[in-house]
């Protein structure tokens, strides 16, 4: 097992590498220059202007700026904001705890709602339950978050003025520190989290009326082990399996909502740096937050995977 | 009195295309540690009428419309399924005709057995192991103490009936329903499970009813057989009896449509097949059922359903033919 977590984080490496090389040249391609601040101030004589292009290799072929990144990359120099002056790695550090908070919060929420709704309404197909639930999961996921979060700020910071709008890093400790927390995370995970739960319910559905009709289903109603023991047991730990690669493979697609939404609450995550980072040209920033991202894509890939495993006795780790 | 008395047992299906009545009006019953064989073509509501004893059939689409499923004294039919619970795997086993699908793939074999005596019987998790252990020897499988812990894709088709015959003795029922437990296995397997059914029943005294389609296994293993055509049915005989002397046509097409190894290499006759197919059973025409498909077909035929009637002491059939008038 550890062997076999080992061999594909080994396979992992040449992924990140791939990602990273793509990441690099879109980048260098893209418009604009950390430099281009400069270039438009009076105040810099050109002469300092070329002196720091070339100390800082900018004018260098991109490949050699590519191996330059990843070297010291790879000895843990993530590069240094043109913008918030400090350490790529010292902000993403700072950021990345609220995105994993409130990202990690809206996938449970999803998991808590979908797995339970959609495990009951397989086994009432048709039923009103299962209309219902179809009906909202459809209108859950055909309201984009940017759409929802802005509704959602209006009904319960401005009507009703129940929940701040906007994320603040609220300082202190102790428990109205905490309670604070949770209170203006409510929104983001709810938009985020229901979003997810949409499409998640249908899906637990579809999965769970699959392998309900199965043979194996039958014989083990005919076992005498009653309904509740029959569907958790025999049903859905097969009906898991499938839905493990959608959470899996939905990953992406989090994070990405996960940036839009932090942008609408102004949650300080990695997500709103992205966006600030992107729109200041701080590229060494936007460098690192997109692959961040990236491992933590093939990092869920990787769960997935030992979670197969686990689920399913026919898959072996070799 | 007969441990298991069908009486008049309707199932119906609701289809878009009208109400099937797959079984309509059938009476089995079965004796005390005797075997019964069912048999008939696919789609003749062999499966449906088993399948109805213990409610496993979908509801809906499925429903027992009317009929009485006597067993021990006790009518089946109107229990809720979750009253049957007590019923299924303690008094009345299954085994099921695809072992390839019927065993869950994600368990291992020795708890799909175990589950079921757990769920019955006051037993601890160990004891229930050394029981379930003590099944895998009674069906023959080798090194039963280590392939307990297997999963089902580590066992072959034959070895996996072996496995479901055991899951579904494991609490001693006094009846075993089979549903074609051969069907889907090679012939040289078949023969062997089918002697492990003899040998199992006899060794717990069980009663066997045995749903098939193959006539030479009618042979080997019954005492009794029910024929069933189109969810009715059409002769009943002990079974010396059916294959000496049958009586409605459609137990004659399946008799002669066994291949017989002796008899073809002198008379060069040709298999004999009964032209046609279970016709579709939504809204189906008056009379009887296999009159399309019968070569002595008269008018009476397609104009009066005919009745179960006795023709000498235990055989029973529902055809015009001989009949009085």
């Amino acid at each position: 097992m550890s062997q076999y977590i080992l061999r594909r984080l080994m396979i992992a490496i040449p992924s990140l590498l791939g990602i990273s090389v793509v990441l690099f040249v879109v980048l260098a391609l893209a418009p604009g220059d950390p430099f281009s601040e400069l270039a438009t101030n009076p105040n810099v004589p050109p002469e300092v202007q070329a002196a720091l292009r070339t100390k800082f290799g900018l004018d260098d072929p991109i490949y050699l700026r590519y191996l330059h990144w990843l070297a010291a990359m790879a000895q843990g120099d993530w590069g240094f904001s043109f913008v918030s002056r400090i350490n790529v790695d010292t902000l993403i550090l700072q950021r990345l705890p609220t995105t994993l908070y409130v990202i990690g919060s809206a996938q449970l929420l999803a998991l808590l709602i979908a797995i339970p709704v959609g495990v009951y309404a397989a086994t009432r197909p048709y039923s009103l339950f299962d209309q219902l639930a179809n009906t909202f999961a459809f209108i859950g996921f055909s309201l984009p978050t940017f759409f929802t979060g802005i509704l959602f700020i209006l009904v319960f910071s401005v009507k009703l003025d129940w929940l701040p709008f906007v994320y603040t890093d609220v300082p202190g400790s102790g428990i109205p520190w905490l309670l604070e927390m949770i209170r203006q995370a409510i929104m983001p995970v709810m938009v985020l989290g229901l979003f997810q739960a949409a499409s998640m319910t249908r899906f637990v559905r579809s999965a769970m009326l699959d392998v309900i009709r199965l043979d194996y289903v039958t014989a083990a109603r005919a076992k005498g082990l009653g309904q509740a023991k029959v569907i958790v047991k025999h049903v859905m730990r097969n009906a898991m399996i499938p839905v493990v690669t959608l959470i899996a493979l939905q990953m992406p697609a989090v994070f990405g909502g996960a940036i839009v939404t932090e942008q609408i609450f102004r949650i300080p995550g990695i997500g709103s740096l992205l966006i600030s980072s992107i729109l200041a040209n701080d590229t060494p920033v936007v460098m690192a937050v997109t692959f961040v991202f990236a491992c933590l894509v093939v990092l869920f890939n990787l769960i997935a995977d030992v979670l197969y495993g686990w689920l399913d006795p026919r898959i072996s780790f070799r | 009195m007969a441990l298991l008395d069908i009486k008049g047992l309707k199932t119906h299906f609701t289809t878009d295309d009208g109400i099937v009545q797959a079984v309509d009006g059938v009476d089995i019953s079965i004796n005390r540690g005797e075997t019964l064989c069912v048999v008939g073509e696919s789609g003749c509501g062999k499966t449906v009428t088993a399948m109805s004893i213990l409610k496993l059939i979908a509801m809906p689409p499925g429903k027992i419309v009317a009929g009485e499923i006597i067993f021990e004294g006790r009518d089946l039919a109107p229990l809720t399924s979750h009253q049957l619970d007590e019923i299924r795997a303690k008094e009345i086993g299954f085994i099921f005709q695809e072992p390839m699908t019927s065993l869950n793939p994600v368990l291992t074999i020795g708890e799909q057995i175990a589950e079921s005596l757990r769920r019955h019987e006051a037993v601890t998790r160990k004891q229930a192991l050394e029981r379930t252990i003590e099944m895998l020897q009674l069906v023959q499988i080798p090194n039963a103490a280590g392939r307990v812990h297997h999963y089902p894709h580590q066992f072959s088709g034959g070895m996996r009936q072996r496995v479901m015959i055991a899951m579904a003795l494991a609490c001693r029922p006094k009846l075993v329903i089979a549903d074609e437990p051969t069907t889907a296995l090679d012939v040289t397997i078949q023969a062997q499970i089918l002697d492990l059914l003899q040998d199992m029943k006899e060794r717990l005294g069980m009663a066997v009813m045995l749903i098939t389609h193959a006539m030479g296994v009618v042979a080997e293993t019954a005492q009794r057989v029910v024929v069933m055509y189109a969810g009715k049915v059409v002769e009943e005989a002990p079974v010396d009896e059916l294959f000496g002397n049958p009586s409605h046509p459609y137990t004659q097409g399946l008799i002669r449509s066994i291949p017989r190894i002796d008899l073809d290499a002198e008379h060069k006759t040709r298999l004999e097949a009964i032209g046609g197919s279970v016709p579709i059973l939504i809204n189906p025409p008056p009379g009887c059922r296999f009159a399309s498909r019968c070569k002595h077909a008269m008018s009476i035929c397609t104009k009066q359903e005919p009745q179960l009637r006795e023709i000498a002491p235990g055989h029973r059939m529902a055809c015009h033919l001989g009949d009085a008038s």
